[in-house]
């Protein structure tokens, strides 16, 4: 800023050091929403299938849910929150191996996303679609809103590891990428005792 | 701008850069009317985008009332400016007009305009935290006016299925007859939504962190608490609503079963996502309207307000409590009698903290030396107008007199009386309140006299007629009365005729209003920084405040915003800044 010297200065602000920083308050925020979010779809599906007719629910035809089968599912995703937790801890002590812990948290989360759609293709196969029946209008409304949120937050978290290997880490991505995957990962248990059971 | 104050206002940014985090901007060292005036990331510059595109939107919610209201009184007429209302318009306009005035006037204006324009300067900062957040919250929004006003004229027209949509007409083309029109609008307002939930995480998160040195949490003015309180409603209200409105997108596009019986469906579940945002979305603009009414009642009473942090308290329980009164929209609808009865006792019980601001305002006018100028009226009226929105709410919250008056003009004039303070008595008295500081200029006291009067009058001779219709079971939904004849007996229409004459009258007034607001902005009598004497950080800001808003330097607050008349001092009033 080359005019800024023939300015006189103002008088410098004190400042306010913010309790939780705008970027992490801002994010959280947005967090709230997506909670309230799923938490409306979700009690949507308990109120339909509570009172849904005797008889109606699942409707005849339809196929049940692979509940144990997503078990599998269910333990890669906790398994790479977990991890995830431990790159932090070995990034935030600037250990050299922290991006393929990362790495492998992603393709844990990956595996998680790959395996869903496996599933999906034999819901499908089997004529659980999305205009068949309110529960599969719900199925894929739900798990397919955390499949969204889940690719979004593997992106980020890729693109983050892709700088932490070339070692120019934007500092607030890694931050940002991880918040969103743990609340990826956290959602899940919650959708997935509301919704296969 | 002179040469200057575009120095100066690139100094103020070079030393501040830390306030904005990782979206500081970039600054030009010339800026050309579109990077200045529509490209902005000025708080202020977006604050006028979201008023004045909430000012034309009202004009199109007036229209639409004026096109449906005549056909009420005159069924049958060719209306003036609109030609012949079949059935189909009839019900695209209230819908417009509905969902216009609560989406595009009410809330762009009090929480978006008012929030980006007034909190950086109340809370003595020089922008939001998230600037660019800021300008993509607006460009969304407008994306969303321009959805919605495309919507009118898709083949099959604007949808006609009213502002809360309810399927299964909404949600089935065959029903409704807007095969593009209801997903247009659906669109709109999911767009409108993403909109004010960036704007909402900017608030919050501003003034938690972008506070003047020296401003505790009780130094805060209070038209910034409502805003934020409105805020934070907002965000943990509108989740469930996308959520429906996806499904009702789905429904209507894809064919899915969310809310079609055919199919094993339940329509009442849209109702219930609907209403879970839609009331608390109705104190999501009520209390920025009670917060700017504090404002102005305790400047022009030359008083502190009487009792700060219970309307601090009352404000945060309104909002708590705002959540558990949605299914008082259902009582007939089909829901647990049982259920009904817990809904109605949480809608009672909602009114006593309105109640308790009410009081607190009236007490706060007791015994100062009161000065009627155009603010100051309006917020009088407000309190007034308010109060019997608020009362009529008691008969219809009680879910055995609800069965009696629902969907009749009864309920109609209710949340008239409700919204019509807080979306536009409220927003007058913000804008002749605010606009010395907006424009530097004073707008014209008797005109705004006479926009007062004409205004006030003629919405108690719209609305009262409708309470009256109401009580003798005048049902809102009926397009053409000549096929009704029990509810065209002697009198009822006449009723009608004189609402419909008041509207006339009264959207004739705001004539005045808006040749008094463009011609102030040019010719009014310049206004100095402080013109209303008044304590608040934005009247330490030039009028108007240039960019980075505070050019002497950022202020220290050293106490609160409302110490009028203090007895130590011999002027009355002790700006929060001066030492």
């Amino acid at each position: 800023m080359a005019e800024g010297a023939t300015v006189t200065r103002l008088p410098e602000r004190t400042k306010r050091p913010p309790v939780i920083s705008s970027a992490v308050l801002g994010t959280l925020f947005f967090i709230v929403a997506e909670v309230m979010f799923f938490s409306g779809a979700i009690s949507a599906f308990t109120i339909s299938r509570s009172g849904a007719l005797p008889g109606t629910w699942p409707m005849p035809g339809q196929p049940r849910l692979p509940a144990e089968a997503t078990m599998l599912n269910t333990a890669l995703l906790l398994l790479s929150g977990i991890v995830l937790v431990v790159a932090h801890r070995l990034y935030r002590k600037q250990n050299p191996i922290a991006h393929w812990v990362t790495l492998c948290a992603w393709a844990l989360g990956a595996g998680f996303v790959g395996l869903q759609g496996v599933e999906w293709a034999g819901l499908l196969s089997q004529g659980l679609t999305l205009t068949s029946s309110p529960l599969g209008s719900f199925f894929y409304l739900i798990v397919g809103s955390h499949a969204v949120h889940a690719v979004v937050a593997l992106i980020a978290l890729g693109v983050a590891w892709l700088q932490m290997a070339r070692n120019k880490l934007a500092p607030g991505l890694f931050f940002g990428a991880q918040t969103f995957w743990y609340f990826v990962v956290l959602l899940w248990p919650i959708i997935y005792l509301r919704v296969y059971f | 701008m002179s040469s200057t104050a575009t120095a100066t206002k690139h100094e103020d940014h070079g030393h501040d850069s830390h306030g904005h985090g990782p979206d500081a901007h970039a600054h030009h060292p010339e800026q050309n009317f579109f990077m200045k005036y529509l490209w902005s990331t000025d708080h202020k510059i977006i604050g006028m985008q979201y008023l004045f595109t909430g000012m034309f939107m009202a004009l199109i919610g007036g229209f639409t009332v004026y096109a449906f209201r005549m056909q009420q009184a005159f069924p049958g007429m060719s209306i003036p400016g609109y030609g012949r209302v079949t059935a189909t318009d009839y019900n695209a306009l209230v819908t417009t007009h509905g969902s216009v005035m609560i989406f595009w006037v009410a809330m762009p204006v009090l929480i978006a305009a008012l929030g980006n324009y007034l909190i950086p300067l109340m809370i003595g900062c020089d922008d939001m935290v998230f600037p660019r957040l800021n300008r993509l919250s607006y460009q969304i929004f407008l994306v969303s006016v321009i959805v919605l006003i495309a919507s009118f004229f898709v083949e099959g027209g604007a949808f006609g299925g009213a502002w809360t949509s309810y399927p299964p007409l909404s949600a089935k083309a065959q029903y409704n007859l807007t095969p593009l029109g209801a997903p247009m609008w659906l669109f709109a307002v999911a767009l409108e939504f993403a909109a004010f939930l960036m704007g909402g995480i900017n608030f919050v998160t501003t003034v938690m962190n972008s506070r003047a040195p020296g401003m505790k949490m009780f130094d805060v003015p209070i038209v910034v608490w409502s805003i934020i309180i409105a805020s934070i409603l907002f965000m943990a209200s509108v989740g469930p609503l996308i959520a429906g409105a996806v499904m009702m997108l789905f429904d209507q596009t894809l064919g899915t079963a969310f809310f079609d019986p055919n199919k094993g469906g339940d329509p009442v579940l849209w109702q219930h996502l609907f209403w879970f945002f839609g009331h608390p979305e109705v104190y999501v603009v009520m209390l920025p309207a009670m917060g700017i009414v504090a404002e102005v009642i305790a400047t022009f009473s030359r008083k502190k307000l009487f009792a700060y942090k219970t309307v601090l308290y009352t404000m945060i329980g309104t909002g708590a409590l705002s959540f558990f009164v949605w299914a008082h929209h259902q009582f007939i609808a089909g829901i647990d009698p049982r259920m009904a009865n817990i809904f109605s006792v949480t809608t009672l019980l909602i009114s006593i903290p309105v109640a308790e601001m009410l009081f607190v305002y009236i007490a706060t006018l007791y015994g100062g030396s009161i000065r009627l100028t155009t603010p100051m009226l309006w917020a009088l009226a407000f309190i007034g107008e308010f109060l019997l929105g608020g009362v009529t709410g008691i008969f219809l919250g009680s879910s055995g007199a609800d069965i009696y008056f629902h969907d009749t003009y009864f309920v109609l004039a209710h949340f008239h009386y409700t919204f019509f303070p807080i979306a536009f008595i409220a927003v007058f008295a913000a804008m002749t309140y605010w606009f010395p500081k907006m424009f530097g200029r004073y707008m014209n006291e008797a005109w705004g006299k006479v926009h007062f009067w004409g205004t006030i009058v003629s919405f108690n001779f719209i609305f009262i007629p409708l309470f009256l219709l109401g009580a003798r079971g005048d049902h809102r939904r009926i397009f053409d009365y000549t096929h009704f004849p029990d509810l065209m007996k002697p009198g009822m229409q006449d009723l009608r005729i004189l609402a419909t004459l008041s509207l006339v009258v009264l959207l004739s007034f705001q004539v005045i209003f808006l040749v008094n607001f463009f011609l102030s902005m040019v010719k009014g009598e310049k206004a100095p920084a402080n013109p209303w004497k008044s304590n608040t950080l934005e009247w330490v800001a030039p009028s108007p405040p240039p960019h980075g808003n505070f050019p002497e330097g950022l202020p220290t607050v050293h106490r609160g915003p409302y110490e009028y008349s203090h007895p130590d001092r011999q002027d009355d009033y002790w700006p929060q800044n001066a030492s």
